[in-house]
Parts: C-alpha cells; sequence; structure tokens
C-alpha cells in the first residue's frame, strides 16, 4: 500500500475546522458541493492548487474543533490523496482513517515538503519519501492501517 | 499498578483484560447520540455499510438542534430526513421545540450516568464526563458504525489531572475554570489525554457548573472532561434516571501523564481573545471595548446558572442602544424554568432578544450572524475565525456574568461595576 502525489501546503498550526469549512455549509450532504467551500476561512486561493493528486502538507494540530466530516469528504472530492503533518487533532484525524484518507504524522516530511514536492508515503513501513529523501513517519497501528487499506469504515464494516 | 477512572470505564466497555494508553480497543456504547447535521450523512452511511436497523433503537437519541429552526430548505430536508429516519428506526427523536440542544437534553433526561459510554457526533460530547461519563465526540462515519454495531474504535488516551483548590469568587465560574485550564494547555496540550478534575475545588463546583468545565475539553484537544462521581452527581441524578451506576475514581497510583493545579480562590474572570479558545487573558486586560453583540447560551452556558447570572445583571437594566444580547435557553425545560423563574422577563424587559434552545449563532449557523468588523462576547465555546460570521468578526469567550455586563455598558467592564450603578 502506497500513496503518492504532489505537495500542496497549508500553512499555519493549530488549523481549525470552522476556517476549512465553515458553519453555514454544514447543511450540505453531497461532497461534490461541499468542494467550492473548502479552505473558504482560510484561504480559498487553496483550492486552486488542487490537482486531483494531491498530498496536503499541514501544520501541527491539524483540523481542531468541530466532529463536521464535510472537510474530509470534500478534500477527498478534490482528490486529495493524504495528508502529512507534524500532529493532527483526534476527531479530525480519526475522520479521515474512518474515509480512507491517510492521515501521516511526520514533522520531518512536514518540514522538508515545499509546494509542488512530490511526496510518497508507505503506512505500514512507517517513511515518507520527500523528492528522494526519506524521513521517518509514525506507523499506524495495525486496525487503522487495516481501515485505511481497505479505503474506510464502510468498506471494512462490508468486510465484517 | 493501577488504573485511572477513564481506563476502568473502557475496560469495562472492551472485551480486554487489561489495557494501557495507545492500545487501539473496540468499545461498546450505552448511547449513541446524533443530530440534523452528522445524522443525515450517519444514516446514508450506515445504509452504505449495508446495516439497515440500529443495532438497538433504545440506545440511540436523535436531537434536532443545529440548524433549527430551519434556516432554509436544505436545513428543513435535514430535519425532515432526521424525523423520517428515526420514526422508522424507532428510536428516541427530540423533534423541533420538544428538546433542545444535544448535551443539554441528555444530561438533564438521565440518559447519562457515571462510567457509562456516550459517543455523540458533535464535538462537545465530551461535556458528558460532567456525570462521570465517557463522552465523546465522533463524525458520521464513526456514527455510522456505532449505530450499526453499537461500538467505535478508541485509542486509550492518557489522563491530565486538574487539581482544584479553593472555591470561585464572586463574578467567576465554570467558564473561567476550563479557560484558565485551556489557557495552560494549549489547544493541542491535551491531544489523546482526558482531563480528569479532582480535588476539594472540583467537588464544590454545581453541576452546571461542571457541565461548563468538561464541554471544553474537546478544546485542549482531549477526548473527554471527567468529573469522578460524588454526592453532588448523586443528588442531581436521584429521580433523574434508573439506570443503574456506581462510583469509581482513578486508583492513586494509575499513570497520570501531567498534573496541573488550578487554585479557585485566585482565579479571576478571564476572557479567550480572538481567534482561539487557548488565547487567555484576564478581563482586566480587555476592559473598554465595545461590544456588537451579547450571545448568552450554547451547549456550555445556557444552564439556568447563567441565565439567573445574567439575570443579576440585567434585571431593572437596559441593553445597551449601540449594543444587542441574544440569550438561549439551553433546553426547553431550562427555557420553561426560566420563564416560571420570571429570567425571560427579564430579558425581554432590558431588550434582549430570548431566542428557542438551538445551536444557531455559536457554529454560525443561524439567528445571531455577526457583520464585518463586529465585536461579540459569548458564552460559547469556540472564538475561531468567522466562527459566528464575518471573517473578521472576532469573539471573546466570557463567562455569563461578563457577557450580561457588557450587554448592559456596552462594552466589556467588570460585572462588579455594573451592579455597582444606579439602575436607570
Amino acid at each position: 500500500m502506497r500513496f503518492e502525489g504532489r505537495a500542496v501546503l497549508v500553512p499555519g498550526d493549530n488549523v481549525d475546522t470552522d476556517v476549512l469549512y465553515p458553519g453555514p455549509y454544514l447543511n450540505i450532504g453531497d461532497p461534490e458541493e461541499m468542494k467550492p467551500f473548502l479552505f473558504e476561512g482560510l484561504d480559498p486561493t487553496i483550492r486552486d492548487r488542487l490537482g486531483g493528486d494531491t498530498v496536503l502538507v499541514v501544520g501541527a494540530n491539524f483540523g481542531i474543533g468541530s466532529s463536521r466530516e464535510h472537510v474530509p469528504r470534500a478534500m477527498q472530492a478534490w482528490g486529495v490523496r493524504c495528508l502529512v503533518g507534524p500532529s493532527f487533532a483526534r476527531i479530525f484525524y480519526r475522520n479521515c482513517i474512518n474515509l480512507g484518507l491517510l492521515a501521516v504524522q511526520s514533522a520531518e516530511a512536514a518540514a522538508l515538503a515545499r509546494e509542488g514536492s512530490w511526496i510518497r508515503v508507505d503506512p505500514a513501513e512507517g517513511d515518507i519519501d520527500v523528492d528522494g529523501s526519506t524521513v521517518p513517519a509514525t506507523k499506524l497501528p495495525p486496525f487503522l492501517l487495516e481501515a485505511v487499506r481497505l479505503g474506510g469504515l464502510v468498506e471494512w464494516a462490508r468486510a465484517r | 499498578m493501577g488504573y485511572t477512572l477513564t481506563e476502568k470505564i473502557l475496560l469495562e466497555h472492551a472485551e480486554v483484560d487489561h489495557l494501557a494508553p495507545g492500545d487501539v480497543v473496540t468499545v461498546r456504547c450505552d448511547v449513541v447520540m446524533t443530530n440534523d447535521i452528522s445524522g443525515p450523512m450517519a444514516f446514508h452511511t450506515m445504509t452504505k455499510m449495508g446495516v439497515p436497523r440500529v443495532f438497538d433503537p433504545a440506545k440511540v437519541v436523535v436531537v434536532s438542534d443545529h440548524f433549527t429552526p430551519a434556516k432554509d430548505v436544505r436545513s428543513a430536508n435535514l430535519q425532515k430526513r432526521l424525523k423520517e429516519w428515526s420514526d422508522e428506526q424507532g428510536v428516541t427523536f427530540y423533534g423541533q421545540g420538544r428538546g433542545g440542544i444535544e448535551h443539554a437534553v441528555l444530561v438533564e433526561d438521565g440518559w447519562v450516568v457515571p462510567g457509562s459510554v456516550i459517543a455523540g457526533g458533535d464535538s462537545h460530547t465530551c461535556t458528558h464526563g460532567a456525570l462521570g461519563a465517557f463522552g465523546t465526540g465522533l463524525g458520521s462515519t464513526d456514527i455510522a458504525a456505532c449505530l450499526a454495531y453499537g461500538e467505535f474504535w478508541q485509542v486509550v488516551p492518557g489522563t491530565v489531572q486538574v487539581e482544584l483548590t479553593g472555591r470561585l469568587a464572586e463574578y467567576v465560574s465554570g467558564k473561567d475554570v476550563i479557560l484558565a485550564v485551556i489557557g495552560e494547555l494549549g489547544v493541542g496540550g491535551g491531544t489523546n489525554m482526558v482531563l480528569e478534575f479532582v480535588g476539594e475545588g472540583a467537588e464544590a463546583l454545581t453541576i452546571d457548573e461542571r457541565l461548563a468545565v468538561a464541554n471544553m475539553a474537546v478544546e485542549a484537544g482531549s477526548e473527554n472532561g471527567i468529573f469522578p462521581a460524588d454526592a453532588t452527581t448523586a443528588a442531581y441524578l436521584d429521580g433523574r434516571t434508573d439506570r443503574p451506576w456506581k462510583a469509581e475514581r482513578t486508583d492513586d497510583d494509575a499513570l497520570v501523564d501531567r498534573r496541573l493545579a488550578i487554585d479557585l480562590d485566585a482565579l479571576p474572570p478571564l476572557v479567550a481573545k480572538p481567534w482561539s479558545p487557548g488565547n487567555v487573558a484576564p478581563l482586566d486586560d480587555v476592559l473598554g471595548l465595545h461590544v456588537d453583540q451579547v450571545y448568552i447560551g450554547n451547549c456550555s452556558n445556557g444552564t439556568m446558572t447563567d441565565l439567573r447570572q445574567a439575570a443579576a445583571l440585567l434585571r431593572g437594566r437596559t441593553v445597551h442602544p449601540d449594543t444587542r444580547a441574544i440569550i438561549v435557553p439551553a433546553s426547553r425545560k431550562i427555557y420553561a424554568e426560566a420563564l416560571a423563574e420570571g429570567l425571560l422577563e427579564v430579558f425581554v424587559e432590558a431588550g434582549a432578544i430570548v431566542s428557542t434552545p438551538t445551536c444557531g449563532a455559536c457554529f454560525g449557523g443561524s439567528t445571531g450572524i455577526l457583520a464585518e468588523g463586529e465585536v461579540a462576547v459569548a458564552t460559547t465555546n469556540r472564538n475561531f475565525r468567522g466562527r459566528m460570521g464575518a471573517g473578521d468578526s472576532a469573539i471573546y469567550l466570557a463567562n455569563a456574568y461578563v457577557a450580561a455586563a457588557a450587554a448592559v455598558a456596552g462594552e466589556l467592564v467588570h460585572p462588579a461595576d455594573v451592579l455597582g450603578r444606579v439602575p436607570a
């Protein structure tokens, strides 16, 4: 299992889910319709850089606040393949894993990555390749790894 | 080595003989709660999982509270779906006008007892730690699995033990206690942890104050904010629930990751300045700041305690002409009690807006959105950029005394200064 793509940098630590996907649009249920509101309160121009092969490189404690799953769902709809950052807020992290969207902790990779860097992640091995340099990442526990491998909790449930 | 209170609760709810922080375990739910935002998405996901019926209708509670009353057709459709699904599944449903804000409703109606596990499709499910439960916020896919199977995966958290000593001073409330903790820990300092509140200062807090404290545990990144059950908890639950429960505590030799001490005697009224609940300062640092909107309500501070504190300031006074005040009792029962006690009359006579229970403007949903450049003082739990409206609006989080004082003065002032003035 390997995830790879081009880095899009999302600056700042403690980025909250309100700026990632503002409250007024929480009545939307279709991920395609959520896309125009992703990053709306942070920097809407980030959307212009999402290319369908995106690895989001984020700051520490990313995704604090609400349990709104609109954030990772909209990211997936934009073609975000995985997230790399020093640390993630707990509910946001759960939501990503549950949707099969890999979020990997690596302060080293986040520091090394530049806009457009090619990033390869192997969550089972616990390392990340940034433009050819390999740096360590936190390994996923087996259950979480399996959930991501299957594509999320829906597939995990169907396989149950 | 012994166990923490949280480890004991998880041990009771998982098929394992022992556990330790970092372990991934499957946890059984005693109550699964969802609302008009997380619910419809979870129902759809449960269908995709291939599961047509909930695991146990008696353990599922659905509350209409976020876009309530509906602000537009999209929101109205969510409400409609919520009711139809609940009727179809035979689960408990608190419809519009029937319940109120989910966390207030669950607590007052006896769904929550010490030692229980409450899985909620809302990040402020940590509120239920006030009664000694493991209440934790989850997203829609997690909730779908909880509805389908009655369980969720959980990384066993560590514990930050917060010892409270002394007693709250006048015009200081549970809000200030938790702001002090978040100011100390930062918004990430409690990640992968629960906050556990102990000591004679914690035992002296009423249930309403404990709810205010536990509610914002997630603002430090924590999974839950827990108060070990005691005589106050038992008195509160008496006549409210027939669910069995027993009081547990953290063992003396359990591993506690971090200890904090807060001296309540020395705690002044605090505020969290824009745009982070961790940006905490004494009220004294921001005196004189003009306030456009005061919002008293939400799942942390919309209790009878908060309404009484607000009424103490607003009785016989009026809301400043350059300021508007919105008061939102957290539940229908609180609304009715405040009505009977004459508090709602005090608010209306003062020129405040009294709203039906709703999450409303707290998350920028409706009924109290901020215009560009406006400043709000709110008893809510988040002041992130744009949370209540325009991207450059500002939210100061504060207790109900401070918020109501700002409504009267039109600016941040010490509540004692307002009470010292002769009512107009």
